[in-house]
């Protein structure tokens, strides 16, 4: 019920916003009829109406995981935020390994196994891809390289 | 015979050592994917395009690779419908209802057995329909303008929303969400930067890419997390495998009913498989003399709609080609391959690339028949998949989405948007809103904005020209038909399908 609402609710400010910013895109010399600005105007309507349904007449609540499992969700959420800005400097394997084996513990609570699985994701996806298939994955962190 | 020269040249495109050995590959990447529980056709597809353009294949190479893994995780994921109870995707959630009391009953290889002839009969016989149908259905693509591409869009996402949610408000919205999305970039019409926030890497809009990868993989990884492994692998065992022609063989009708619905239903622009799988079962059981053995093992339960679901695949490839509208999540994926391969859906496709649209039939038809061989004899190998823990299994798809990405654009940005997708598909799921009108809005959304505008120039911004003719609104009406009438026709349609599956647990 209640996260319906919210949602709805979230999604109308959002709409409205993106509608108050449609309304500062700049006409150029080539025009149509339309203009760069109705289209998104219809777009954040529609989100208004859904929205507002969804305020309206919201579903039954879906089971929300408790709050230690939110804590794990936004661990992992972490790592793989952290390794979109860290696979550049520590190159792919030490980021793979890491990232890997983390999400490894939180699903199994396994150490070991976690530990193995990281280094095995890490050093078999990087042959995998750098010499089976030949990306151009840089494996090593960029200060052994330059 | 047009047609038959037609089938030569797709066939001499596709069958060269190479392609062969691509079509193989992506077979057996397919079903292993497929077979992996929770993954299906979209996940797997959208996971493996990022990292096949970075292998730098040409388009008829690619689209063998992408086609083959497409139907590979078709086969493969009645494996896990079937051992596991646990659907790749929506459309082989019908599978599930005869095929794991099948397997409890100690008959496993026997529907793995049918599943995998069902799913042959199914998609080969769609690929001939497709052949024949889709260059018809071209010639009449040629018709429409700008209006009636315009009220085709909207008619896909009015169906998708109608008859893949259950609440149309959420699927209204998942839409609207994905074009809301697309609009972001530099305007086609005027070059004018629009939701770009001063932001140089949103100037070229949001890569579909990055979406779908977000959306159909990486959030897996928190699905997984939450569910705390409950999903995870157990022992399956598998006796040996025998395969029981004479069963299959009595199954034969329903599997050529469920290809004929699966068929009708994927053609409808936006319906597609889940519609097909949904309707060939519900269909069979009506016309069975034994209803009360439906869901409760019953082959025919297992065949037709498989069958279905396998035919309405094929069935959803024609408005995709010849009209450029997806009709499921899978479809949409593929479509985002061909944008990426620089190919434009469409009539044009026929009379311009012939050599791309016959190309993709025939490795339809080689990838069918791999697939027959490897998944009815060779079932077992697949089956150890089912067997890897998930503690690896999931970080591991989740780092090679980041492969995919990394390597296609090489910008961290990309990759953190990646991860934005993955925790709004969770957020989404976790209030029931549908994603693939999401990915759909997000590929299609600039066209019909340029549609819209086209339209509006020819007409001089009279807006009574999008109902100017027949086409067009006939259109609306389908697509205001869609939008409403699921809402009067869920009493009767949803609840068995839930109740059913339910009682599985």
């Amino acid at each position: 019920m209640a996260a319906d609402r919210y949602f709805g609710l979230f999604m109308l400010v959002t709409a409205l916003g993106y509608i108050l910013n449609a309304t500062t895109i700049q006409d150029s010399f080539i025009t149509d009829p339309v203009g760069p600005r109705v289209f998104p105007y219809i777009i954040g309507g529609a989100i208004v109406l859904s929205a507002i349904a969804m305020i309206v007449k919201p579903d039954p609540d879906a089971e929300w995981p408790g709050l230690s499992i939110l804590v794990q969700l936004a661990i992992a959420l972490a790592v793989l935020l952290g390794y979109a800005f860290l696979i550049k400097p520590l190159g792919f394997i030490a980021t793979t390994v890491l990232a890997s084996g983390i999400l490894a513990y939180q699903i199994s609570h396994r150490p070991f196994a976690s530990a193995l699985t990281g280094v095995g994701l890490g050093v078999g996806l990087f042959v995998l891809f750098r010499f089976v298939l030949g990306l151009s994955l840089q494996g090593l962190p960029q200060m052994f390289i330059s | 015979m047009d047609l038959l020269a037609n089938l030569a040249l797709g066939f001499g495109q596709a069958l060269t050592p190479y392609t062969l050995l691509l079509a193989l590959i992506g077979c057996v990447v397919g079903t292993l994917v497929g077979a992996l529980p929770g993954l299906g056709p979209s996940n797997g597809v959208a996971l493996l395009i990022p990292i096949t353009f970075s292998l730098g294949f040409d388009a008829m190479e690619a689209l063998v690779l992408l086609t083959s893994v497409y139907y590979g995780c078709m086969y493969g994921g009645r494996i896990s419908s079937i051992l596991l109870n646990i659907p790749g995707d929506e459309p082989a959630m019908m599978t599930c209802l005869d095929g794991y009391p099948m397997a409890k009953q100690g008959k496993a290889s026997d529907a793995l057995a049918i599943s995998g002839v069902a799913s042959f009969v199914g998609s080969f016989l769609a690929t001939v329909g497709l052949m024949l149908v889709a260059p018809l259905l071209a010639r009449v693509a040629f018709k429409f303008g700008p209006a009636e591409y315009f009220a085709l869009y909207l008619l896909a996402f009015c169906t998708l929303g109608g008859l893949g949610s259950n609440n149309q408000a959420k699927s209204a919205m998942a839409a609207a969400i994905g074009l809301a999305i697309a609009m972001v970039g530099l305007d086609k019409g005027t070059n004018m930067p629009r939701f770009t926030f001063g932001n140089l890497h949103l100037y070229d809009g949001i890569d579909f890419l990055v979406a779908i990868v977000g959306l159909f993989a990486v959030v897996e990884i928190f699905l997984f997390i939450e569910s705390h492994g409950r999903n995870s692998a157990i022992g399956v065992k598998l006796e040996k495998i025998t395969v029981d022609f004479k069963l299959i063989w009595s199954t034969r009708m329903s599997m050529l009913r469920g290809t004929f619905l699966g068929f009708i239903a994927g053609i409808l622009p936006g319906a597609g498989a889940s519609l097909g799988s949904f309707l060939a079962y519900m269909f069979e059981k009506s016309v069975a003399k034994d209803k009360a053995t439906f869901g409760k093992g019953n082959p025919k339960g297992v065949a037709a709609p498989e069958a279905g679901n396998n035919a309405a695949a094929g069935g959803a490839l024609i408005p995709m080609l010849t009209l450029g509208v997806p009709g499921s999540g899978t479809t949409a994926v593929m479509l985002a391959l061909l944008l990426t391969l620089n190919i434009t859906p469409g009539p044009l496709l026929f009379t311009e690339r012939p050599e791309i649209v016959w190309g993709l039939i025939a490795s339809l038809f080689i990838a069918n028949i791999m697939l027959l061989v490897m998944n009815v004899p060779m079932v077992k190998v697949f089956v150890h998949v089912l067997s890897v823990p998930g503690f690896i299994l999931l970080p591991g798809v989740t780092m090679v989405a980041f492969v995919g990405i990394y390597s296609l654009s090489g910008s961290s940005f990309d990759m953190l948007l990646m991860v934005g997708f993955g925790a709004m598909g969770y957020v989404f799921r976790k209030l029931d809103i549908p994603t693939v009108p999401v990915i759909l809005g997000i590929l299609l959304g600039n066209s019909m904005e340029d549609n819209l505008r086209r339209a509006m120039t020819l007409s001089d911004g009279d807006w009574t020209y999008l109902f100017s003719s027949p086409i067009a609104i006939g259109l609306w009406i389908f697509a205001i038909a869609g939008f409403v009438a699921p809402i009067f026709l869920r009493t009767f349609l949803k609840p068995p399908a839930h109740a059913e599956a339910a009682d599985q647990d």
